[in-house]
Formats: C-alpha cells, structure tokens, sequence
C-alpha cells in the first residue's frame, strides 16, 4: 500500500481529487474554492494601509488561511513520507530541450539551477524568483483568479468570464514559454 | 454577485461584503457562527490537497514546461478531471438543491466580467511559465521545502498589494 502511494500519482487520481475540493467546500461551508484570495488576505491582514481594497473583515474569510494552511503542511508530508526516490519523468523531448537550455537536474520538483538561494541574486535567480512571483500575484488579482478559482471553480459553474481568464493565461504561459523563456533560461 | 441576507444586513456588512467581493471569485457569506475550530475542516481538506499537489507532480516547475510546450497530457488531464468533476457535482447540487452539513442553501456568486479578465489573467500567464506555480503551488513548494519559494510568494503578497494600490488607475 505504502509503497503504491509513493509512486507518482496517475492524473485521473489527481484531478478527482482537485475537483472534489468544489463540492467539499460548498457543502461543508458555502466556500467557493479559490487560492488567490488569500494572497489578498495576506495584505488586509498584514498591512491594509489607507487602500480601500484591502480595508475589509479578512477575518471572515480566514477559512481560506486555514485551507492553504493545510497545503502547506500536506506538501511537507507528501515530500517527507510518501516522496518517490526516483527522479521525475518527463517527456523526453522536454528534456532534451531543456538540456540545450543547461538545465538537466531533474531529481527534485523544482531545477536546482535555476531555483535555490545561490541563485536568487543573479539576473536569471531574480527575474524566475522574484519577478515572476510578482507577475502571479499581480495577475492574479487583477484577473479576479487562478487555476483554481477560474479554471476550476468558475468553469464547473459555468461561469462565461472565467473561460475568458482561462483561456487568457493559458495563451500568457504559452506565449511566454514558446517566445520569450527561451531566452530568459540562457540568462 | 448579489448575495441574499437572510437577516436584514447593517449598511456596514453590505458595505464589507461589496468589498470583499470586488473582483473575487472566492467571497463567503455563510451567515453561520462556529468557533474558530471548524476551520480545521479546511485545513483538513488542505492537507490532502497538498499531498495530492506533491504525489502527481503539479507542483514541479517541470511539469508546466511540459503543459506549455505540449509536450505531456498529464497536467491537461489534472485540470481537465478537475473541471469534469467540479462541473458534475455543482449540477447536481443544483439540480437536487442539496444543502450544506449545516442545512444551509448553497450559493456560488456570479462573476462579473470586467477587463480585468483578459490583461491580469494574461500577465498572471506569463508569471505561471516562469515561475511554474500558480499561487496554491505556492504554498506546496514551500511546505514540500523548497525554501527559496518563499521569496516567491513574498512577491506574490507584493504583486496582490501592488495591485491593490494601483487598482482605480486600472482598465476594469
């Protein structure tokens, strides 16, 4: 049993499960799934200031903490207890690109080269670490949601604005990876 | 995104409602009171949430290369699964008006398009290729200890209250 759980979980696994989180939360609290919001409650809770987007009872949305919370902690248990000695599969012609990229550490989840705090001072640590932090937390608010409140949440109800945001950050990453990345990866 | 009181509401919870709504998705109103414990539910359902995150590899970097170089199904059938599922039980929550543990009617706020949709989830596209997380990766690459993540995220609160700040000098 144990042994099965530290394989790499099949995507039909993982995706029911990702699904099920939508009716978990509306039936266990009225909660419409969504992460990016605690981003927003992280700021209302932290340092609110004098802006009027921030100046709300985050207190009454602390369920979503709580839930990222978990994440974080189920993260840690999954990496400690059920972590799979082998490196991560991946397709061959991606890693080959990669490669030609100088980027073929593919034991962890992350590459070494590019995410660790050696290389956070240099341009490239920088502009994968940093700014790219800021380009999902900007976006994503300004998008009103991410993955899972608009791809998931907003598309299982049908909601015609979310497709509208899916399909916009899905070109966003495609454009990104296909037209400007490569370049960013030889920095 | 109207949402129906089942008290009369003061003009100070109609007016922190409205703003919590303000482009979100995710507002909650259940008129409920529970002690601070309850939210462990969440936190439960989280936890599960995490390991699923770090057993089928959604949170590698190297995965949403794949996604977005079409050179793998696997994260397409994650969310492709996901929605199928989602969209499943929401209609038949809908079609047999199930109710929450707490009796209570569901209720999914309806989003409002603005234009908001189109340049932030954009520029929030361009980030998720580079930095290969969305924000609830975020979370589990930190927990999963990948300790640099947590610069990411800082940048992330950062790029939400940069945001915020700018937010009226935005197209919407």
């Amino acid at each position: 049993m144990l042994e099965t759980l530290k394989q790499p979980w099949p995507w039909y696994v993982a995706g029911a499960l990702i699904g099920l989180t939508v009716p978990y939360l509306l039936l266990v609290g009225n909660k419409t799934f969504g992460i990016s919001s605690s981003l927003r409650h992280v700021c209302a809770a932290c340092m609110p200031g004098d802006i009027k987007f921030f100046k709300y009872d985050w207190k009454k949305e602390i369920w979503n903490l709580f839930f990222v919370g978990g994440i974080a902690v189920g993260a840690f248990i999954g990496a400690q207890f059920l972590s799979d000695p082998d490196p991560i599969v991946l397709a061959e012609s991606t890693q080959e690109y990669l490669a030609t990229k100088g980027i073929t550490d593919t034991a962890q989840l992350l590459p070494s080269e590019i995410f660790s705090w050696d290389r956070l001072f240099s341009l490239r640590g920088f502009i994968f670490i940093v700014l790219g932090g800021f380009m999902v937390g900007f976006g994503t608010r300004y998008g009103g949601g991410c993955t899972s409140g608009h791809a998931i949440m907003g598309l299982s109800s049908l909601q015609w604005p979310s497709l509208v945001a899916t399909v916009m950050f899905m070109i966003g990453g495609i454009v990104m990876t296909w037209t400007i990345l490569p370049f960013l990866l030889t920095l | 995104m109207e949402h129906k009181f089942q008290h009369t509401p003061t003009p100070q919870e109609v007016a922190d409602l409205q703003l919590r709504e303000l482009d979100s998705l995710c507002v909650n109103e259940s008129e409920l009171q529970h002690p601070w414990w309850h939210n462990l539910k969440y936190s439960a359902w989280g936890i599960l949430f995490g390991i699923v995150f770090v057993k089928a590899e959604i949170i590698s970097w190297f995965r949403i290369q794949e996604m977005f170089r079409f050179e793998s199904f696997h994260m397409y059938g994650v969310i492709g699964t996901a929605v199928f599922v989602g969209l499943i039980s929401v209609q038949l929550i809908k079609r047999f008006n199930v109710k929450t543990v707490h009796g209570e009617v569901v209720h999914i706020p309806n989003k409002e398009f603005n234009k908001g949709n189109i340049y932030g989830a954009l520029i929030f596209g361009l980030g998720w290729a580079i930095t290969g997380a969305c924000p609830g990766p975020l979370f589990a690459q930190v927990g999963a200890g990948f300790s640099v993540v947590l610069i990411t995220f800082l940048s992330a609160v950062a790029g939400t209250y940069v945001y915020g700040l700018f937010r009226d000098k935005l197209p919407h």
